[in-house]
């Protein structure tokens, strides 16, 4: 609401000037959407006959309003992947991105060298892993479970409840696992009192895959399942009638109805999970590096935040980062790609 | 339908109050400890889940303007004048995109949408915001983060369903684009903005990544930062620096830190989360 009122403000000088010349444009404009038929379709749109600087000038309030959006994206993301060269520079911050020498493959030559490289590789592939296999199907598994309750009350309360953990920060998030399973949690202390010698599972490297991962559960499962519930709404009611009448029970109707009905979806996820292969929750993990050690936790992106702003290795961390991102891409690239040799959607045409 | 089998009922009765649990126990630990006396926490091994004579203590001491009252200053204000710039700027790109055969609409829908497919690195997005001098101010805090192209597409997905006869209405009355857009389409699109807001409100409160690469004034840290360095890295808590003489025991203090930083999105929760589930999947739908 505050947006509203304040959205008038800045902008509003423009308008006075632009009225006039809105006027005559209107009937072009009008013309050409009454031969189009629906509004939102993108389909074919009729050649537009106007001249270059007429159509500047009736959309300029429009191409204004862009302007500070389009200015973000290209400082702080185009800008920043522009500067991903420094990973061919021996990057010194007082010579700056200009003065500093290029030294071509030298810095990927080098980080492919460091055993700390290979470690954080190997960290994050094995916690990809491990998220993939128990993490991805949460969200799924507690979709089917909301879509079976049949009272609205009970799954409008539940919904509630498990969407709330996911608009916690990661701070909150570990905060509360250290105080239920940290050394002096509750369940820890209830664990050692009771015979079950546990110790401080917070801060055991072994397990900590594990941990990590019931944290992701934790926070965003319930979150994850919104978009499957989605799903399920959509799919044809007639079709689980027709099943009941033919005798099919609940766990056939979910095998042939509800699981194909979400198959897209699930595809498109897994797609884009398979585009993050190479990142793992940073905040989560940056927070409980210390708690476990380096050789449990170090992944490409704490590598890259403590090896480049901690350490100063700015040249070896962007190029570590920049590897990151490509293989990342390549990643979705491929996985779109078999995808639609299996006939499926997909996440891009 | 058939009848409900009573084996089904009482597991998915089980799994309900698993949930339950599961999501509220941890709440109920932090408040229960952060209004526990000293006394009741170190006969209770430092965590009480109902406190017998609970006290406001913690929180006065949290509250009487040392370090954490002002580190949660600083984030009230980062997140209001965040999401306030977020919000304008959203719904302005959103809006210039939304309507059909703009003047290079579809390269400029690329650039946001093209923002999906990389992310251009720790490293690269530091020496931007050093280079805009950013370091050590309340902007590097918003700066980074100030739009999300999901966000973004969300409105303009919203706005686009808006029916064009509106539009057109408008204009043969002499409206101009602006006018349009505060007058007819922001109006319509109050559950929209309440979410989006909400997301961005949520992102700036939660960010703590941004804050310790950029910040290094102690004076400009936000509540998340604070946070970690109590609850998480076990510093102690400094009478000076809270600002009073006598401390209440530390776990009472840590949780009621923890209950603060989680307190403003428990209060709006409520209010937007019958919003949010359709908000999101107009977004995801058409995106």
């Amino acid at each position: 609401m505050s947006a509203a009122a304040s959205a008038s403000p800045t902008p509003t000088s423009q308008n006075p000037p632009d009225l006039p010349h809105e006027a005559p444009g209107t009937s072009g404009r009008k013309k050409a959407s009454g031969t189009k038929g629906t509004p939102g379709r993108k389909g074919r749109k009729p050649a537009d006959r106007r001249s270059l600087r007429e159509r500047l000038r009736q959309d300029r309030t429009l191409l204004l309003l862009c302007v500070p959006g389009i200015l973000y994206f290209a400082v702080f993301f185009y800008l920043p992947l522009a500067g991903n060269s420094i990973a061919f520079q021996d990057y010194q911050p007082y010579l700056g991105f200009k003065g500093s020498p290029l030294v071509g493959w030298d810095n990927f030559k080098a980080l492919l060298e460091q055993p700390e490289f290979w470690t954080a590789v190997w960290n994050t592939l094995k916690i990809s892993a491990v998220q993939l296999i128990l993490y991805f199907p949460a969200p799924i598994a507690l979709a089917l479970f909301l879509n079976s309750l049949i009272s609205n009350k009970t799954r409008r309360l539940m919904q509630t409840v498990v969407y709330l953990p996911h608009f916690l920060s990661w701070v909150v998030v570990v905060g509360m696992f250290q105080q239920v399973f940290g050394g002096a949690g509750t369940v820890t202390s209830y664990l050692n009192d009771h015979g079950v010698h546990v110790g401080n599972i917070m801060n055991n490297p072994d397990t900590f895959i594990y941990l990590i991962t019931s944290q992701s559960v934790w926070k965003d499962a319930g979150w994850g399942a919104i978009i499957f519930l989605a799903a399920m709404a959509s799919i044809d009611t007639s079709l689980y009638e027709s099943a009941a009448m033919d005798g099919a029970g609940w766990l056939r109707r979910m095998w042939h109805i509800t699981l194909p009905g979400i198959r897209p979806v699930m595809i498109m996820l897994l797609i884009l999970r398979l585009g993050d292969i190479l990142s793992v929750g940073f905040e989560q993990i940056l927070l409980q590096r210390d708690n476990v050690g380096r050789d449990a936790s170090e992944v490409l992106d704490t590598y890259v935040y403590f090896h480049g702003v901690v350490d100063g290795d700015w040249g070896m961390s962007t190029a570590a980062g920049l590897m990151k991102g490509v293989i990342g891409f390549v990643m979705i690239v491929l996985a779109n790609k078999f995808a639609h040799r299996l006939g499926e959607q997909g996440v891009y045409q | 339908m058939e009848q409900p089998n009573p084996a089904a009922q009482t597991l998915k009765f089980i799994v309900i109050v698993a949930m339950i649990v599961a999501v509220g126990y941890p709440f109920l630990l932090a408040i229960g400890t952060s209004l526990s006396s000293k006394a009741e926490l170190a006969a209770n091994g430092g965590y009480v889940l109902f406190p017998t004579h609970p006290t406001l203590e913690a929180y006065r001491v949290v509250l009487s303007g040392g370090v954490i009252t002002r580190a949660a200053i600083v984030s009230v204000g980062v997140t209001v004048i965040g999401t306030a710039l977020s919000l304008l700027c959203t719904i302005a790109l959103a809006y210039g995109l939304s309507r059909p055969r703009t003047f290079a609409g579809k390269p400029l829908l690329l650039i946001v949408v093209g923002t999906f497919l990389f992310t251009p690195g720790i490293i690269p997005n530091y020496l931007v915001v050093q280079e805009l001098g950013l370091l050590d101010t309340y902007g590097a805090m918003i700066a980074p983060i100030l739009l999300n192209a999901f966000n973004i597409i969300v409105v303009r997905a919203f706005f686009q369903g808006i029916p064009d006869e509106l539009h057109e209405a408008a204009r043969l009355d002499g409206a101009g684009e602006l006018t349009i857009l505060c007058r007819i389409v922001l109006p319509l699109s109050k559950a929209v903005i309440a979410v989006v807001g909400m997301f961005y409100a949520v992102t700036y409160w939660n960010s703590f990544f941004n804050a310790m690469l950029y910040i290094n004034d102690p004076d400009k840290l936000p509540l998340q930062v604070v946070l970690r360095s109590y609850v998480l890295q076990g510093d102690t808590f400094n009478a000076k620096a809270l600002g009073v003489s006598v401390l209440p025991a530390s776990t009472a203090l840590s949780m009621a830190v923890l209950i603060l930083a989680v307190l403003p999105i428990i209060a709006v929760y409520p209010f937007l989360q019958k919003y949010f589930v359709k908000g999101v999947l107009t977004g995801a739908i058409k995106a």
